[in-house]
């Protein structure tokens, strides 16, 4: 993205941050909803974009975030929980990813899902042998608009670094990865490091925005905190944008948390078979994306 | 040959007893041999007799069950793909490997940012637009590699080798499968990059390459080396004739 786009994007941003003094009900809801799938698909697409391994640990990494606030929310000032959070998912996205990222394809998408379980099986077992209680009170003085002064904050943080990566050696060398993983090992570039620096990155923003939403629920247990949904949600999101440009997930991310409000409230009961179905779509009908589409229109137009 | 290796002291790269095996098939057994700075070395012997192997235990794609890998009096067996690079050990691959997704001048800045005489942004680029030049496709550098025929996917992937710098320039059949046009272009370059000090270990099947080319050559069959020398003497020896065609033709 260039400086003037980048420019653009966090002034929009600012504008959108005066939202809550409008409207404090449904649409700031609908606003808070939207920037935290904005930020997660983004990272999301940060590294499985050019690396093209598809991780389902976003879940993994949200949760781990939600539940630092939990345990921690009332024992430390706000921006301390917040700093541990990122902390956490960045101790966790390193083992895992000095672990995992020698594997490739479908088996590192089935650990990436195996191990959001296995984190929420590791805190269930915790909470059921050492402290004897499952499911926790969040008690901390957030509002909605912090919430989403918050969320529009990494989402600004988020696209500066994704602007600084692209023109960096780091980002180049996940794009040379992404295509021959075996020639970029034979220019010098460090495959595993590389992949697990991009992986941690994007783990700490998954963390970040899971300790900041972590104050809408004033319960929370394992499974709504490591709900699977999440990383199949994020996945899909980031699919229907486009993985190639760094706003491109956001494209998918409007329309998607949007038709899921919908969804949601008209047929809570089949809700993950109607999710089922976009997925599909989605995959069959726009395998570049949203943003890909666009690109081949324009090109089109000009050709 | 033995003198000769004998009579020279610092070799540029000197394999020693290598091996790997793979289950039971001992890919490579016992290879031993030297190249000197500044020469082109071929390495011949009939399919399955263990070049590629012998490349990918050279430039860390595998790692040796025994053996020594010298370079520059320093031992480098085993280490991987990456260090190797910057160690300047570059190489071509057997089946072509361009990235298709990358323009041809990110192509070779992937063998500029990362190498061992790393460069990055306007400096890059130039030098980038230089080896395109130098391997006749220059002024091309926006197109995407994906468009390139196969001979020219062959040039670029040597850009790209040689933006690494190389001490040790490997090719894996580089000249395998050009029309004799690209063939005349391909060994006149590679000729040219010997006149410029490059040191190359080569696996080639076209004969008359190895001919205009090759100081010396190690011939392997089964994982073995069988004859070393000149290519004219090698190729006339009955152990090297017998591993091509067999007892009965040899």
């Amino acid at each position: 993205m260039s400086n003037a786009a980048l420019g653009l994007s966090l002034l929009a941003l600012a504008a959108l941050a005066a939202l809550p003094f409008l409207d404090t009900g449904f649409w700031l809801a609908l606003a808070i909803n939207v920037a935290q799938y904005a930020v997660l698909a983004t990272a999301w697409a940060m590294f499985s974009g050019p690396t093209r391994y598809v991780s389902l640990a976003t879940a993994a990494f949200f949760g781990i975030g939600a539940y630092t606030v939990a345990v921690l929310g009332e024992a430390l000032p706000w921006p301390l929980v917040l700093l541990v959070a990122g902390v956490i998912g960045a101790v966790m996205s390193l083992l895992v990813g000095f672990a995992t990222l020698r594997l490739s394809g479908v088996y590192f998408v089935v650990f990436t899902f195996g191990l959001a379980e296995l984190v929420r099986q590791l805190v269930t077992w915790f909470e059921v042998n050492v402290t004897r209680s499952m499911g926790r009170y969040v008690f901390v003085e957030i509002s909605q608009a912090q919430i989403l002064w918050q969320l529009l904050a990494l989402f600004g943080a988020l696209l500066a670094l994704g602007t600084w990566l692209a023109r960096s050696r780091l980002g180049f060398a996940l794009r040379v990865i992404g295509e021959d993983e075996t020639v970029a090992r034979h220019v010098g570039i460090d495959t595993a490091r590389a992949k697990v620096a991009l992986f941690a990155l994007s783990s700490v923003f998954m963390a970040l925005v899971g300790a900041v939403m972590a104050p809408r629920w004033t319960y929370l247990d394992p499974a709504i905190a490591f709900n699977p949904s999440i990383s199949f949600t994020v996945l899909i999101m980031a699919l229907l944008g486009g993985t190639r440009s760094l706003l491109g997930p956001l494209l998918g991310v409007v329309p998607l948390a949007m038709l899921f409000e919908v969804l949601t409230a008209r047929f809570p009961n089949h809700f993950s078979i109607l999710v089922g179905v976009v997925f599909l779509l989605v995959v069959y009908a726009l395998p570049q994306g949203v943003s890909g589409l666009l690109a081949r229109l324009r090109r089109g137009a000009v050709a | 040959m033995s003198a000769a290796l004998g009579t020279d002291p610092s070799p540029l790269l000197r394999v020693e007893g290598l091996r790997r095996a793979f289950g039971g098939l001992v890919a490579v057994d016992g290879l031993s041999f030297s190249i000197r700075p500044g020469e082109i070395l071929g390495l011949l012997g009939p399919n399955g007799s263990g070049k590629t192997t012998a490349l990918n235990l050279i430039s860390g794609v595998l790692a040796p069950d025994a053996g020594r890998v010298v370079l520059e009096g320093r031992e480098v067996a085993g280490l991987p793909a990456h260090r190797l690079s910057r160690l300047g050990i570059a190489r071509t691959f057997q089946l072509v490997r361009v990235l298709p997704g990358l323009s041809l001048e990110e192509n070779v800045v992937a063998g500029l940012a990362f190498g061992r005489d790393p460069a990055w942004g306007t400096e890059a680029r130039a030098r980038a637009a230089a080896l395109l030049e130098r391997v006749g496709l220059g002024g091309r550098a926006a197109q995407p590699a994906s468009v390139l025929t196969y001979g020219d996917q062959k040039r670029l992937e040597l850009a790209r080798a040689l933006a690494l710098s190389p001490r040790l320039l490997l090719l894996d059949e580089w000249l395998a499968g050009l029309n004799p046009t690209e063939l005349r272009g391909g060994i006149d370059l590679i000729a040219s990059l010997r006149d410029e000090g490059c040191t190359v270990l080569m696996v080639e099947h076209v004969m008359d390459a190895i001919r205009a080319l090759a100081d010396r050559c190690v011939v392997m069959n089964a994982g073995r080396s069988i004859a070393e020398g000149p290519p004219a003497e090698v190729l006339a020896e009955r152990a090297v004739i017998q591993a091509y065609l067999g007892e009965d033709d040899a």
